[in-house]
């Protein structure tokens, strides 16, 4: 026989399901998931067929097209959701398998943190391309 | 860390085998999850070869059968035999269903047969479901009205509204859906589960109660709702046919609809 395992929660099954309460949240997070995805799928397309089309042209005649307002805000709208689509969905990756809750809080940091500087960054690129070309 | 192998004492070993008595005419293996908590041994598979043409048609037939005449200390829940109290509750041929309601004659080969997943196991076949049940009391699955019954009779309902109900009042609570799931394998802690969810979708349509919202508030959170990613095992393996995805993506619609 084993020793008999040492019991550390005898808190009751009610208390620890109830735990902290519900959060009144997430349905922002659940509704933007499914919006942007929505989004993507023409503003990916658009991009694809805009880039087959400017294949082998010169950098003027791409900035030329960038300099376009309806290009350009399409380009930024395609940088926003994708970064923003792509933290969101990271962050329920991380917060599915990732149990330790430092480790959690600190990738979900990471994540939000490295997106929102990247899609900063492809704006920021879209914006030199279209004024400055 | 992450861990990819079970703990020593948790590994599944080959147990025993019990031979079919000779004169045996339709034989079948039934491969049994066995786990004792009072020896302290690890789990162990044990086979049972049955004669079919001695047994009920059903999966429980045979596991009452094996207790009856071969192995007393086999355990198991099962009380109605017909689908309707959902005791029998257990994987069997790498799916969850019912014993009672699953044909041998569906399984090819021997039949495995192991406890509801991902549940702590109480012995054998019998799994813990008493986080489940708590989760099911949470949800506060009754009828909460302010406006007091009629005198001396029932709360109406129109056709309409009760037809609202169909699909999600015949839930058994077996909690065949709850243990598929892998979401409410990694979250079962704060991720309610299909079931649980179902039950609440139930009080949620029904035009009677009139704590529609507080019910959702209740719900509206990362993990008790959202952790549900329409993987659809739920749907999948429910023993009753029912559809608790479409009973989960209905209250996520609702939550939509009432921020306007």
């Amino acid at each position: 026989m084993s020793e008999p395992a040492k019991i550390h929660v005898m808190r009751s099954q009610l208390g620890r399901v109830r735990g902290l309460g519900a959060a009144r949240s997430g349905t922002q997070h659940w509704r933007a998931e499914r919006l942007t995805a929505v989004a993507l799928v023409p503003l990916t397309l658009w991009f694809v067929y805009a880039a087959l089309h400017l294949m082998g042209l010169p950098r003027a005649a791409a900035a030329q097209w960038a300099a376009n307002p309806i290009n350009a805000a399409l380009l930024a709208a395609l940088v926003i959701s994708t970064f923003h689509h792509g933290a969101l969905g990271l962050q329920v990756v991380i917060e599915d398998y990732i149990h330790v809750e430092r480790t959690r809080l600190g990738l979900l940091l990471l994540v939000k943190g490295a997106a929102a500087l990247l899609a900063l960054i492809g704006l920021f690129a879209v914006l030199k391309l279209a004024f400055t070309g | 860390m992450a861990e990819f192998t079970l703990p020593a004492n948790s590994k599944v070993r080959t147990g025993k085998t019990h031979v079919a008595a000779k004169g045996a005419t339709r034989l079948r293996s039934f491969k049994i999850y066995r786990w004792n908590p009072d020896d302290g041994e690890n789990p162990r598979t044990d086979t049972y070869e049955i004669d079919l043409d001695a047994c009920g048609p059903m999966v429980l037939d045979a596991l009452i059968k094996i207790k009856n005449e071969v192995d007393s200390t086999l355990t198991f829940r099962r009380s109605c035999r017909e689908g309707i109290c959902g005791s029998c509750a257990m994987n069997i041929d790498g799916t969850n269903t019912l014993a009672c309601l699953k044909p041998i004659e569906e399984v090819k080969g021997a039949v495995q047969i192991n406890p509801l997943p991902h549940m702590p196991v109480v012995k054998d076949l019998v799994p813990d479901l008493s986080q489940a049940y708590a989760q099911l009391r949470s949800i506060e699955p009754w009828l909460q009205a302010d406006t007091p019954a009629p005198p001396d009779a029932e709360r109406r309902q129109s056709r309409e509204e009760r037809a609202k109900l169909d699909g999600l009042w015949e839930c058994i609570l077996c909690f065949c859906c709850t243990t598929s799931c892998p979401s409410y394998w990694w979250n079962g802690d704060r991720y309610l589960g299909p079931a649980v969810l179902l039950a609440a979708a139930r009080w949620i349509n029904d035009s009677r109660d009139e704590r529609t919202g507080d019910r959702l508030d209740a719900l509206e959170d990362p993990f008790k709702l959202y952790r549900c990613h329409t993987i659809m095992n739920c749907t999948q393996t429910c023993p009753k046919g029912l559809n608790p995805a479409k009973a989960i993506a209905e209250i996520k619609q609702l939550l939509v609809e009432r921020q306007g």
